[in-house]
């Protein structure tokens, strides 16, 4: 007993650290780092890169792919994946056109309705991964395809084509509109909504993560499951939390996408899970669970929106466009990585 | 929570728009009797579409219509994956159907199967992609658009209402007809011409991708999407570039008509997809009943339709019902 009494005094967790030290420490450090290596580089090459309406146009494309990077990056640290997060956002916008046209509603009765339907879908895949034990692979690939072949199947049942009809001239279209795909100026600088939306996920995923409960159990359960559960936290419920947390995030993609478009393609979102995840693991989240940040995601999807843009303001020959931006994403990784690897030995 | 849900959608209803608009647009309907009374001969089709593409569901359209018209049973098909796509037209052929349709996107992967088909006594035709292997291929005919010309007669217009330099929009990249249209743009196009390759899936990408292009060459003035769904969001992308760039685009759609009627886009080059399905079945039965075969073997042509303003209005109804 005397000797557990006398250790917490040299226990490492309590020793004061420097502000630098822990800023070191954070998850989001390398990626700022590749952030700015990435900005500098695009400054210098594309002239146009450094006007506000530039800098609002890479914003915008950030934050499509940042909205949702902010809850998968939440549930990779919570150890899953979630393959069915670019479609559900295609689900979500069809859900809600589809319910508003067929029943004649005014467009936030399909917009509720969606918001309720996706996340159904998003407690579906938590509520089948926490009961069968599956790995979360198998379990939204197997969604993604569902989902896949539902938006399909039912726009071409429901509408008749494999678009939906447009929405445009009914009730309530304005407001949502303004709510979801409206675009503000501020200071001469135009502003996309989804930029707003984006900073306010970010900002309450980051509380949640670092100062409330759920943000522990988050950490725990993606650590190790089990040593989580024997001391208390309710794994199951984490999880099917984090992902309503995406369907949640889908579902604001998903209304972003069909008030600013009118009417949806019901065979897109294809692939663009894998940016969300790509953002969130540029971003520093472990593939492995149980580290990562919500800052850290953001950062990845605007080294994603910068690097993407850049290449078309720096005007370099198209046919190289996808092989310039894996070059870009992975310098942007691997600066990421030695940054964090210093840090980590200094700390 | 039904009943919740139910309560608030008749206490949420639209007095504008939406289904009951629609309805009573469509107070007339045409039934799909047949015309003739051949045998009841089965005819499949096999393309190389992407799941939820617009374009191939007007012309699947336009083969459901022939096909009730000439007694046919018509059976669809479709994998953007050359490989998986020949394997389908090989199921067809088990299948013993009575005539084949089949586009050539990747011309080489489907050649052996065509070939199979020929010898099973299947009669083939192609449609939209591959004109210049068709016949080699043994098929009866071709019937689609040639994308080079297509490309050609955008080039004419662009010169035409004195545009100078034109952005050329591809929404797949390695998709070979894609090419093929802005190649053919920029040869009859006096001006300059770039190209811009965008994320087709992902609709912000697209908007994002021409704005940042449209901000970085501001003396752009002209920009020309491939496909119908691409031409709105075009429009998006300029206004929010502060561009006066005019948008055109290929294909139709109903958001096109309306974007063409109110002059937010220039003009569009069809190549009437409807026709493409509905002539390939008429085809088919005309060469089963009769030994007919259009074009003299050479390829026949469904486009390039050039649509602008004054068309528009009259196409509009046709879009909406998913037959333009």
């Amino acid at each position: 007993m005397t000797t557990t009494l006398k250790a917490p005094a040299q226990d490492e967790r309590l020793l004061h650290r420097s502000p630098a030290r822990r800023l070191m420490g954070r998850p989001e450090l390398g990626s700022i780092v590749g952030a700015a290596a990435v900005f500098v580089f695009f400054s210098l090459v594309a002239e146009p890169f450094l006007r506000a309406s530039s800098l609002s146009t890479v914003l915008y494309a950030s934050s499509t792919i940042g909205i949702m990077a902010v809850p998968v990056a939440l549930l990779m640290i919570g150890g899953e994946f979630d393959l069915s997060a670019g479609v559900m956002v295609v689900s979500s916008a069809l859900i809600s056109s589809m319910f508003s046209y067929q029943m004649t509603a005014n467009t936030w009765v399909g917009v509720g309705v969606s918001l309720l339907v996706t996340l159904a879908i998003g407690a579906f895949n938590g509520f089948l991964l926490t009961r069968t034990k599956l790995p979360s692979f198998i379990i939204t690939l197997g969604t993604f395809f569902m989902l896949t072949g539902l938006n399909l199947g039912f726009t071409k049942l429901i509408d008749g084509t494999v678009s939906t009809k447009s929405i445009a001239d009914m009730e309530g279209f304005d407001s949502a509109r303004t709510l979801f795909a409206s675009h503000l100026t501020i200071g001469g600088v135009d502003i996309q909504i989804t930029i707003l939306w984006w900073i306010v996920l970010v900002a309450v995923a980051t509380w949640v993560l670092l100062r409330t409960r759920v943000g522990n159990w988050i950490f725990a359960v993606g650590g190790n499951a089990d040593a989580a559960r024997a001391v208390g936290v309710p794994v199951t419920k984490t999880k099917i939390g984090l992902y309503m947390g995406v369907a949640f995030a889908a579902w604001v993609s998903g209304q972003h996408l069909l008030f600013s478009y009118d009417a949806i393609q019901s065979g897109d979102g294809v692939g663009n899970e894998f940016l969300y995840i790509i953002a969130a693991a540029v971003g520093g989240c472990l593939m492995t669970g149980g580290f990562g940040s919500a800052i850290g995601a953001a950062v990845g999807a605007f080294i994603f929106g910068m690097a993407s843009k850049g290449i078309v303001y720096a005007q370099w020959n198209p046919d190289w466009y996808k092989f310039f931006l894996g070059a870009m994403l992975l310098l942007a990784t691997l600066l990421n990585a030695w940054v964090r690897k210093r840090a980590e030995a200094q700390a | 929570m039904l009943v919740a849900v139910l309560g608030a959608s008749l206490a949420g209803c639209s007095s504008t728009g939406g289904k009951r608009a629609e309805d009573e647009r469509l107070a007339r309907t045409a039934g799909g009797k047949a015309a003739v009374n051949t045998p009841r001969w089965t005819f499949a089709m096999v393309t190389h579409s992407g799941d939820g593409d617009t374009f191939w569901d007007i012309v699947q359209n336009g083969a459901q219509q022939a096909a009730a018209k000439d007694n046919i049973k018509f059976v669809y098909g479709h994998d953007e994956e050359a490989s998986r796509q020949s394997q389908l037209v090989q199921s067809y052929i088990d299948q013993k159907v009575d005539g084949l349709i089949v586009s050539l996107a990747k011309p080489n992967a489907m050649k052996d199967v065509v070939a199979k088909a020929e010898k099973a006594g299947i009669p083939v035709i192609t449609v939209n992609s591959g004109a210049e292997e068709s016949k080699a291929f043994g098929a009866l005919s071709h019937i689609g658009q040639d994308e080079t010309v297509a490309g050609e007669a955008v080039g004419e217009e662009l010169n035409k209402r004195g545009r100078k330099k034109a952005l050329c929009v591809l929404h797949e990249q390695g998709n070979v007809g894609h090419e093929q249209r802005c190649d053919g743009a920029k040869k009859t196009f006096k001006g300059d011409l770039q190209k811009l390759y965008v994320e087709g899936t992902n609709m912000p990408d697209v908007q994002s991708s021409i704005e940042s292009k449209l901000q970085a060459d501001p003396s752009i003035d002209a920009v020309v999407t491939l496909g119908a769904p691409f031409a709105p969001t075009a429009v998006k992308a300029a206004e929010q570039a502060g561009s006066k760039a005019e948008i055109d685009t290929f294909d139709l759609n109903a958001q096109v008509a309306t974007g063409l009627k109110d002059g937010s886009l220039g003009f569009a080059v069809d190549q009437q997809p409807y026709l493409q399905g509905y002539e390939a079945v008429d085809l088919l039965w005309l060469y089963k009943y009769n030994a007919d075969m259009l074009g003299g073997g050479k390829p026949v042509l469904t486009g390039p339709q050039v649509i602008t303003k004054k068309d528009a209005a009259a196409l509009q109804d046709y879009t909406k019902r998913g037959t333009r």
